[in-house]
């Protein structure tokens, strides 16, 4: 009876444990930044093992086409190619495919093969090959694309042997960007073997322990230069820093600018930025949230600028909608839409009903510091128009869950990526009134309307103008009290260069030398 | 042989009770495993075909079943976040983890036992108050902290070891060892605290005895008879304290896993359980279970063995 009182207690403890310590996470960030690459002082040496650290295990899936988590893409990134690949400054270059023609009607895409290109098992690409892959990506055949864009195809064939044409149902020029996809060999199942075509191989991995790359000597493009690349597992944010201080890692990135700090000599900090839209996202659909003056006084009475220095130490962009600087264009500048104004936050709030104030619960995903950091300043301002904050932390996996799949909550902290590709609609699609993604339970008609404009646009003007107005809709309505797009600080020890910051959430080692 | 029968008959249901109460765990916890793999590409056609590619379409008792016969035909089933076999993905971070206790547990016997000697025979004197001061602080320092403390001193500071760098069994024995070292002192240290506290009240109690006295007047000295009879008598409720100890250790090298990074059954757990990839922690449950109720089993063997006079029945 002792032993079974003791396993059960055993078995408590860890659950509550877990409760406490777990929660790995992944969907964080993709898309921009400023390009920012270190030029090395000496001629780039070629060869050399780099050890990487990263925050969590690549445990969603290898399957380029199924993987969801951020944390997999960026590393994924090195050994995936699709027809098309992003550059450090985001457009999009041929890749697999040597050039690409769009329609005029907007729905029709052709490609031309990139002669030679290799696969890292040594066969070369056909056109069967790039069939195969989009074709498993739409889920043609299966019914249920793995990328949910990619059902938008209507067709994918081969003309001649080195000439594909794509058609999707509606125009959609953005779909280009979904194409970065990774072509895989025709008929391979990745479960069974990750093969790709991009500068580094895969060799092997060991659950939450490392996963490790190896330059691949028939690249098409620019090789490597390093020869091997092992990234370790290192989720503590603390042994993250011990290890590059002991040496057992070589570069880390993501990192807060309290663990920069900490490092100290030997080691160079690149600062680039983290391409998510953090907002302290609010429940349309929930009691008090539900009035526009409440959500207006509670944009007016945060002060960014406050935020970012209690959070990132001054570093970070402000934002005023769902959208960050990395986009160019399509970006429209609305971070002084709401300044700090406590007097007109009250008025709003006293309009409303709310003169006495009203109590809020803010959700945080605990195994995202900055997130429970930006919340907490947040709660503190908030306090002054007299809403009472209650700050909820939960683990990933219950944020999934409560938070974004049930949308059981008032308020909660945290970043949107791009996700697959980096695309305009990929940050707005989740505010139109019928999106599954529609987290914030957002619905304007008015917002609806300019965003099936922007998506069905066959000229990138319209698509511009139609963007910039979703943007502003979305501010003025006061859809979630946007806050950042947080700084990026990447740590590597002298003698580590080539860093490059892409506007999506990638990490290229292809350009990394190490010089000792 | 009768008694060993009914003992595996009773570990045996008690595993299976450990096993149907993971399983209702399970059924508590927010979220499943399809919201963690699919992340903030969550769709409900998406999470409808993952959960019947996983086998989660069915009801609960069916699935208990299926993964019941299974386990005792020794098919662990596959990782949900790994889709290899949990058997694959566990084989080695067992052996890790068995090791760091292993020699956690070799540790605290070999400080507490001489200390606890030492320390009875020399009662009063500035030694003892001395060990007895220190056992009193690292009783209260939990093994976590004391590996934080070793990895800044022994790691950054001394450079005894490379902090982060773990080292495979397959790549150095000796390296390996090593490693694991400083982990299990952590460990061990609080353990051997109160082993030693336990052991040394229960020798001074055990020195008032008639027998002790008796021992003398047959010519004893304080030191043999503190070996040969008192030592004996004194250790039976230390076994029983060093049994629980062993489980302790285990779910102590969970924590001190994360502090050190080491790939173990400890970090696996955790961060499986997070991911609510069942399979794997079903297993792990399990083995951690099954080595926690057979230790007990030992200690039972062990009373016998230093008093023979205890009958098992």
């Amino acid at each position: 009876m002792n032993t079974l009182k003791r396993i059960l207690t055993l078995l408590l403890a860890l659950v509550l444990l877990t409760a406490v310590l777990c929660g790995c996470g992944d969907g964080k960030k993709d898309v921009t930044g400023p390009e920012e690459s270190l030029s090395p002082d000496n001629a780039p040496a070629r060869g050399g093992e780099l050890t990487v650290g990263i925050a969590q295990d690549l445990d969603d899936s290898l399957d380029p086409h199924k993987m969801t988590a951020a944390g997999t893409r960026e590393i994924l990134f090195n050994v995936f190619e699709g027809l098309v690949k992003p550059d450090e400054n985001g457009y999009l270059l041929p890749a697999v495919a040597s050039k690409y023609e769009i329609a005029e009607s907007g729905d029709t895409f052709t490609f031309t093969l990139r002669e030679g290109v290799k696969f890292h098992n040594g066969s070369t690409v056909t056109v069967g090959d790039i069939v195969y892959s989009i074709s498993r990506v739409a889920g043609l055949d299966s019914g249920t694309p793995l990328i949910a864009q990619f059902a938008a195809v209507e067709s994918v064939e081969a003309t001649d042997d080195k000439t594909v044409v794509i058609k999707t149902k509606e125009p959609y020029l953005e779909f280009l960007s979904y194409l970065t996809a990774a072509i895989i060999p025709e008929g391979s199942d990745p479960t069974e073997g990750l093969v790709g075509t991009g500068p580094f191989k895969y060799v092997s991995r060991k659950a939450q322990e490392n996963i490790v790359l190896a330059r691949f000597d028939d690249y098409w493009g620019t090789p490597a230069n390093l020869d091997q690349v092992t990234f370790k597992i290192i989720e503590n944010a603390n042994m993250l820093v011990m290890s590059l201080k002991s040496g057992a890692i070589d570069l880390c990135a993501h990192l807060t600018s309290a663990q920069a700090d900490e490092l100290g000599d030997g080691f160079t900090v690149a600062e680039g930025s983290m391409n998510l839209v953090q907002a302290m996202y609010l429940n349309n659909a929930y009691g008090p949230l539900a009035d526009v003056r409440v959500r207006k006084a509670l944009c007016y009475a945060v002060d960014k600028q406050a935020v970012l220095d209690l959070v990132g130490d001054g570093k970070g962009r402000a934002l005023g909608s769902s959208m960050y600087p990395a986009f160019g264009k399509y970006y429209a500048d609305l971070a002084d839409y709401y300044t700090q104004d406590l007097e007109q936050a009250r008025k709003l709030l006293a309009e409303a009903g709310y003169a006495d104030g009203f109590d809020l619960v803010i959700t945080a995903p605990g195994n995202y510091q900055i997130h429970v950091d930006t919340a907490q300043v947040i709660a503190k301002q908030l306090k002054e128009i007299g809403v009472r904050c209650t700050i909820d932390t939960i683990e990933w996996s219950a944020w999934l869950e409560q938070v974004y799949k049930n949308r059981d909550y008032q308020a909660t902290v945290v970043g949107f990526d791009t996700s697959a590709a980096m695309t305009a609609q990929s940050l707005l699609a989740r505010f139109e009134s019928g999106s599954s993604k529609n987290v914030c339970n957002f619905a304007s008609d008015q917002f609806d309307d300019c965003y099936a404009a922007a998506i069905s646009a066959t000229d990138e003007e319209t698509q511009i103008a139609a963007y910039m107005d979703c943007q502003k809709i979305l501010a003025e309505q006061a859809a979630a009290v946007y806050v950042q797009d947080p700084a990026d600080l990447v740590a590597m020890r002298d003698g580590v260069s080539g860093y490059c910051f892409y506007p999506i959430y990638v990490m290229d080692l292809s350009k990394i030398t190490l010089t000792d | 042989m009768k008694f060993i029968a009914r003992k595996a008959v009773a570990m045996l249901a008690t595993l299976l009770v450990i096993s149907i109460l993971a399983f209702l765990a399970f059924e508590v916890l927010p979220g499943d495993p399809t919201t963690k793999l699919l992340g903030t590409d969550w769709t409900p056609e998406r999470a409808a075909a993952l959960r019947a590619e996983l086998g989660l379409d069915v009801p609960l008792p069916t699935r208990y079943v299926r993964w019941l016969g299974g386990f005792f035909g020794g098919d662990l089933g596959v990782s949900y976040s790994y889709s290899i076999p949990v058997r694959e993905l566990l084989d080695g971070k067992l052996g890790i983890t068995l090791c760091l206790s292993a020699m956690a547990f070799l540790l605290v016997l070999l400080i507490s036992l001489p200390l606890s000697l030492l320390v009875s025979r020399a009662e009063g004197t500035l030694l003892s108050r001395l060990l007895g001061g220190l056992s009193q602080l690292f009783m209260s320092i939990p093994p976590f902290f004391i590996g934080i403390i070793f990895t800044s001193v022994f790691g950054l500071m001394l450079k005894l070891f490379v902090a982060g760098d773990f080292i495979g069994p397959e790549e150095s024995l000796r390296g390996f060892l090593w490693y694991l070292f400083f982990p299990a002192l952590s460990i061990a240290l609080p353990k051997s605290a109160m082993t030693m506290k336990l052991l040394r009240s229960s020798i001074s109690e055990q020195m008032g005895e008639d027998y002790v006295r008796t021992a003398y007047s047959r010519g004893h000295s304080r030191r043999s008879a503190l070996r040969e009879h008192v030592l004996r008598n004194s250790i039976i409720p230390v076994i029983t304290f060093l049994a629980v100890t062993i489980a302790d250790i285990v779910a102590g090298s969970i924590i001190v896993e994360q502090v050190f990074i080491i790939p173990g059954l400890g970090r696996m757990l955790l961060l499986s359980i997070a991911n609510r990839d069942y399979p794997v922690v079903l297993s792990i449950i399990m083995i951690i279970a099954a080595i926690v109720i057979f230790v007990n089993f030992l200690a039972d063997v062990a009373y016998q063995l230093v008093d023979p006079r205890i009958r098992l029945q």
